[in-house]
């Protein structure tokens, strides 16, 4: 009867993991997407990113709600596009994150482009789910959601493990813009989750490790997928197309 | 915060350290884990086999130890192999693209004969 109940604990744990695919294929989602760079594309992993590579952690502790884990991680999961901040987009499908989901994610970039890349839910379980990015996408790897309890209040955390995915968006990276707009980006998503819960004043905190200072230049090649240049050699055909559909 | 659900044996065979793995590898198994790499990498360990034989569970943070793992063997000049993954996690190496950096193999003898 142990063994038994061992095992179905064992089979319900395997489960949020998705299954290995050779390409992605972006199911149904919203028309408003501008979906370039995820249809085909193979999965980026940390092993085949450029960059060096870093661990960032973001946490948030949620001082006073009394709410488990579980809990908290199902709203994240559930609204978990609400909480990006303003003008960016990520579209799932209807069924939401689930393992094998991929996602269109609209970034908001400098001057007034869309940057257009996507993700994979790789990972799901009660108290965390993952991302996997695809090529193309600003970094290779992976990033982590979850929540915990920390001397009695739950705390919500965000763990990117990641590499610059090409030497451009390395340069970027060094120059500080890339870690600026990710750093802003994830410290605005716990600041909105917070806020969600009524959390007054909630301080997010921040923890970088470079896991790996050297680059991996056999991964050079990697810029000819590089979603920011695809993304702006396309807005002329976005406008013109959303023009034309006005009249 | 939750404890670790992971426990860890090293043995040596030649210049090859075994970290025997047993329970649960998540993000709360680092200093388990991470004590346990220490230790197999002392001595002038030229190759670590991570016997898997014994997993419990591997979620997504336990990945990325794993990851962590082997940049620390690629900085001392190491082979990373694993051995006794289920058909189930040797998928999730292939999912995450481990399994392009770290070799899998089926049985023991087998990681010890690619150890060299």
């Amino acid at each position: 009867m142990e063994k038994h109940e061992h095992e179905h604990e064992h089979q319900v744990k395997e489960s949020g993991w998705a299954s290995p695919v050779d390409h992605l294929h972006v199911g149904d989602v919203s028309a408003e997407a501008i979906n370039l760079n995820v249809e085909g594309r193979k999965l980026s992993g940390v092993v085949r990113g450029f960059g060096q590579m870093w661990q960032k952690t973001y946490k948030v502790r949620l001082s006073g709600l009394e709410k488990a884990p579980e809990e908290v991680i199902e709203t994240w999961r559930t609204h978990f596009p609400e909480f990006w901040p303003e003008g960016n987009r990520l579209f799932i499908p209807l069924t939401g994150i689930k393992p094998g989901e991929v996602g269109v994610i609209n970034l908001k970039a400098p001057g007034g482009l869309k940057l257009s890349t996507g993700i994979m839910v790789i990972f799901s379980d009660a108290t965390s789910f993952s991302f996997m990015t695809p090529e193309g996408h600003m970094f290779a790897g992976m990033i982590t959601f979850s929540a915990f309890e920390e001397d009695g209040d739950p705390v919500a955390q965000i763990q990117a493990l990641i590499r610059a995915n090409d030497p451009l968006y390395e340069m970027s990276f060094r120059a500080g813009v890339g870690h600026k707009i990710e750093d802003e980006f994830w410290k605005g998503t716990l600041a909105n989750l917070a806020a969600r819960f009524q959390v007054s004043n909630p301080q997010v905190t921040q923890n970088n490790i470079l896991v790996d200072p050297r680059m991996q230049w056999k991964e050079w090649r990697n810029i000819f997928k590089n979603a920011g240049i695809r993304s702006s050699l396309y807005m002329p055909v976005v406008i013109f197309k959303r023009v034309f559909r006005r009249k | 915060m939750p404890t670790a659900n992971l426990t860890t044996n090293v043995r040596r065979s030649g210049s090859t350290a075994i970290i025997d793995i047993r329970g649960e590898v998540t993000g709360f198994a680092e200093d388990a884990l991470m004590g346990a790499y220490s230790e197999a990498s002392e001595n002038g360990t030229k190759a670590i086999i991570l016997n898997f034989s014994d997993l419990d569970y591997l979620n997504s943070s336990g990945i990325g130890l794993l990851v962590t793992m082997l940049i620390r063997t690629q900085r001392q000049k190491q082979k990373l192999i694993a051995c006794g993954l289920s058909e189930h996690y040797v998928e999730i190496f292939k999912l995450t693209r481990l399994d392009e950096a770290i070799g899998i193999y089926a049985t023991e003898a087998e990681s010890l004969a690619a150890a060299g």
